[in-house]
């Protein structure tokens, strides 16, 4: 990455590395630096952090009780 | 930078002991939790739902064979879907069914970006935005939260190429650590950062769509 500013549309490829620590910290200030400055990277990071919130209120799928038999079988097959 | 792993939990060694002991109530716990999680995960190495379901299988078997061995230096679930991806791989290369890592993933194809969001060369800002990003911060929870969003959500990780998805779920729906999911699948760091980057930039404008298409 070079030293100039960051543009809007890097900054929206950079969105999950900086949500995911994982910016040098060189980088990690310029992110911050233009943030600081810019109503539609702030909306769009935003906007992230919304899907992510949401998506974790999806239901972790359960497997059905009723079609364990097999494994609750081999598990005591396992222990005799 | 985090790229440590994550140490058993003392929730992880006394289910460990419980398993030991024969407790079956606590494998069944077990088994409902990553029973759908792990048949997804299997199956996109192999070529048939039947076939994962055999994996894992195969894999639960590893795992209690391998109990004895649990050493607490990953969490619990991280060291069951290692055991899983790998007899999973090992199956569909048998299978003589070799994925390529592309296909799992979804290729450059797919970018995060739309040209369209940003000014072209000839404009003023070239790379700045063309209209900005609306502000979701006003919209109340009872609607983002509502069935229909999470509907909405629910189908887009459905479209996600098979790796994205799953990275997704587990990160997001589930809540592991990066450090687990790569491990749990094998993948680099960098990898999981950019198959995590793809599926959430799409489920964002899944919902971004969804918010958007009444807007005054």
């Amino acid at each position: 990455m070079s030293d100039i500013d960051l543009t809007c549309r890097e900054m929206v490829e950079l969105v999950t590395d900086y949500l995911e620590d994982a910016l040098p910290t060189p980088d990690r200030v310029r992110f911050e630096e233009h943030l600081a400055g810019c109503e539609g990277c702030g909306h769009h990071l935003e906007q992230m952090r919304t899907t992510i919130r949401v998506t974790g209120t999806l239901d972790e799928d359960a497997f059905p009780a009723g079609q364990l038999d097999g494994l609750i079988q081999a598990f005591r097959g396992w222990r005799g | 930078m985090t790229t440590g792993t994550t140490l058993a939990s003392a929730e992880d060694l006394a289910l460990v002991e419980r398993l030991k002991a024969g407790d079956e109530t606590a494998f069944a716990m077990l088994v409902r939790q990553h029973q759908a999680q792990m048949l997804r995960v299997a199956r996109m190495y192999v070529s048939s739902q039947a076939v994962a379901e055999d994996v894992v299988a195969d894999a639960w078997l590893g795992i209690l064979q391998g109990l004895d061995r649990f050493e607490g230096r990953s969490s619990l679930r991280t060291w069951m879907y290692r055991i899983l991806t790998n007899i999973a791989k090992t199956r569909g290369q048998r299978e003589g069914r070799s994925v390529p890592f592309s296909s799992l993933a979804g290729d450059d194809l797919d970018a995060a970006v739309d040209e369209s969001w940003f000014q072209g060369s000839g404009d003023r800002w070239p790379g700045g935005w063309a209209s900005l990003p609306d502000d979701w911060r006003g919209i109340p929870d009872d609607r983002l939260l509502s069935a229909e969003v999470r509907a909405l959500i629910g189908a887009a990780i459905a479209d996600l190429p098979p790796m994205q998805a799953e990275v997704l779920r587990l990160r997001d729906v589930r809540g592991w650590s990066s450090a687990e999911v790569r491990n749990a699948l094998d993948i680099s760091e960098t990898n999981q950062r950019v198959l995590l980057h793809r599926a959430r930039s799409k489920v964002r404008r899944a919902l971004e769509h969804y918010l958007e298409k009444d807007r005054p």
